[in-house]
């Protein structure tokens, strides 16, 4: 394991949080949380319902501004971006309630999730023909290419908002994945999905992280998917952080098997 | 029109991505090209070329109008109001400078963009219906203002006559040269716009109108869009501005009051919200109708009202046939006249087959 203190450069974190914290009025939701994720690895946070984990997520994508404390995203502050500027920058995500474009079709979906690396303005886009045609022709290969490796290619001109619940996570993941992200980030993309889904859908992750290097950060509460894939794993429970490390060494940690006795999990 | 896609297969990314990727459709579009360059000017009379005008002139003031509250679901009460922009803009521009109308045109539609987008400004705090209010306080600003300030407004009448537009030494002075005149302008705003929404910046605006929290994440910067189709969609009002100027030979701020904003909302809500055609088809319908409406009022209004009070019910019955069917198409057809059309096409494209 790189150390934690060490930048990107050196095989430091992709992304650190340090000290973070957000109240939401008398609701403490993150309670100073620091943790570093590697350059290339699987990171999962689990907890409890109302532990955090998306307030956590939403703070690294510039949803909310933390309270307290630092998030670094390839060693420079994104604490107090805004989202657009923070997905400039390499990070996308996924939501925990699907939020597709429901009117658009699949193809539309994932080539708005490329919009920052499409460069036309206003008066090309008018135009048309001549860069923006070139540009256009040019990113929906590469979606076509993430249309292909998440197997939609049947769906590619059906409106998102008429697919299955399990597509729909899907064309959101691969929105996420339309913008070649550095950092994506997984807001449970396997909640509520059948035994088959959720295993397509772990197929993917891993396929994503291994065929491009993504690091990856995942929110889950499948225990099973947790452990099977993860690289690292962190715990909140009531905002705090109660334990960090290999899937076996959260598994077998005291403080762990507390935080999840008595609920459903 | 009226075709299947089936036995065309495409097999480069530009041919799906072109506007009609099929023959037939091509085909189509020359047809409907030729009518209305050819056929219709060589056999329509003046009056309902001067119709025909006025519908081109709508299409261009509808698509802008549908660009703002169609595809980036932003409100705007004050259409007209940027018309009227436009239209004084170039209107002094053309008298006091003697500027061509290829330079007034789009001067009165930049003019427009600017106001449009101050106008906009606010739209990053407040939606819908605090929306529409500032956007129509900014209708009445901006007649105020243009009303009383002679320098824009050229006087006490606040109209300004403006010659016939000049083209290639030509003054477009027959119905038939306006029409080839006006014409023009809503073909190149309907191609700009199609354009538009197939892109980067109008998906983007779709972006914004479904889901404004994930097109921020997904690194649209939303404030920024919103002003842009705020811009644009008043660009083509000041440009639908000076066309109206140029067709009726004056400026005059009477032509751009609220009621001319109502009858814009109610061209992209009855002829179809997020689609171009569907603006061209609300542009026809809403210049159409009072004419209708008249015509049937003179024919056999008689029968049912006393001769007396005809002309004040004609006008009333405009307003209330106007509310009516916007209520009909929120209701019953929110996709407007271009759904009724799709279903149409759709029903003859798998014709005889029911699936
Ligand atoms: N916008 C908000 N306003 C007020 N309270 C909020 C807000 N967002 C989250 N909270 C509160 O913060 C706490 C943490 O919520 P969060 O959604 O981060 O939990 P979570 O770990 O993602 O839970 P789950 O597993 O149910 O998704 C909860 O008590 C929640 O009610
Ligand atoms: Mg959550």
């Amino acid at each position: 394991m790189p150390d934690s203190t060490l930048g990107e450069a050196d095989g430091g974190p992709t992304l650190s949080v340090e000290g973070v914290s957000k109240n939401f009025g008398g609701v403490r939701a993150v309670a100073s949380v620091s943790t570093a994720v590697t350059k290339g690895e699987i990171f999962a946070i689990i907890g409890p319902n109302g532990a955090g984990k998306t307030t956590l997520l939403n703070m690294v994508s510039g949803f909310y501004k933390p309270d307290e404390g630092a998030i670094l995203f390839r060693d420079r502050d994104i604490g107090r971006l805004k989202p657009n500027e923070i997905a400039e920058l390499g990070i996308a995500r996924t939501f925990q309630n699907i939020a597709l474009f429901r009117g658009l079709t699949v193809l539309d979906n994932l080539m708005l999730g490329r919009h920052v690396r499409l460069k036309s303005g206003v008066f090309a886009s008018l135009l048309y023909w001549g860069p923006a045609q070139r540009e256009e022709i040019l990113h929906r290969r590469r979606c076509e290419e993430i249309i292909d490796f998440l197997k939609l290619s049947d769906l590619r001109k059906t409106p998102a908002g008429a697919l299955a619940y399990g597509l729909q996570k899907r064309v959101e993941l691969g929105r996420a994945l339309a913008s070649d992200p550095t950092l994506l980030l997984l807001d449970e993309p396997m909640a509520g999905m059948n035994q088959e889904e959720k295993e397509d859908m772990v197929r993917y992750v891993l396929d994503v992280s291994a065929e491009w290097g993504t690091t990856i950060v995942l929110i889950e509460h499948d225990m099973g998917v947790v452990m099977d894939i993860s690289d690292r794993v962190a715990v909140l429970d009531m905002g705090e952080k109660i334990a960090e490390g290999t899937p076996d060494q959260v598994r077998a940690d005291p403080k762990v098997i507390q935080a999840y006795l008595g609920t459903a999990h | 029109m009226f075709h299947r896609e089936s036995g065309y297969y495409k097999t480069t990314y530009k041919g799906d991505m072109a506007f009609y990727p099929l023959p037939v459709g091509r085909w189509s579009v020359a047809l409907v090209g030729f009518i209305f360059l050819v056929v219709i000017p060589l056999f329509l009379d003046p009056y309902y070329l001067s119709i025909l005008c006025l519908i081109s002139i709508a299409v261009v003031g509808a698509l802008g109008l549908n660009i703002l509250l169609g595809y980036t679901g932003q409100i705007s009460i004050g259409h007209a109001a940027f018309m009227s922009v436009g239209a004084y803009t170039a209107a002094n521009l053309i008298t006091k400078l003697d500027w061509p109308f290829w330079l007034a045109v789009p001067s009165g539609g930049i003019m427009a963009a600017a106001v449009g987008v101050l106008v906009g400004i606010p739209s990053l705090r407040i939606k819908g219906l605090y929306l529409a209010i500032a956007t129509l306080a900014a209708q009445f600003i901006i007649e105020w203002v243009i009303n009383h300030t002679p320098a824009i407004s050229g006087g006490v009448q606040a109209s300004i006559e403006v010659p016939r537009p000049v083209v290639f030494g030509e003054a477009m002075n027959t119905e038939i040269e306006l029409y080839y005149f006006l014409m023009a302008f809503a073909v190149i705003a309907i191609v700009a716009t199609m354009n538009l929404v197939r892109s980067r910046v109008g998906r983007a605006f779709i972006a914004i109108r479904d889901q404004d929290i994930a097109a921020e994440i997904i690194g649209i910067n939303v404030f920024r869009y919103k002003l842009y189709a705020f811009a644009i969609s008043s660009f083509y009002a000041g440009v639908a501005g000076v066309l109206y100027t140029y067709y009726l030979s004056i400026a005059n701020y009477e032509q751009f009051l609220i009621v001319v904003s109502i009858d814009y909302l109610a061209m992209v809500i009855i002829g179809g919200l997020g689609s171009v055609l569907g603006s061209v088809f609300g542009a026809i319908f809403i210049t159409l109708l009072p004419i209708v409406i008249r015509i049937f009022m003179d024919s056999f209004g008689a029968f049912f009202f006393d001769p007396v009070i005809l002309a004040q019910v004609t006008a009333q019955f405009r307003l209330i046939l106007f509310g009516a069917l916007i209520m009909f198409f929120l209701v019953v057809e929110p996709e407007g006249l271009n759904r009724l059309w799709l279903n149409i096409r759709n029903y003859f494209r798998i014709w005889p087959f029911s699936y």
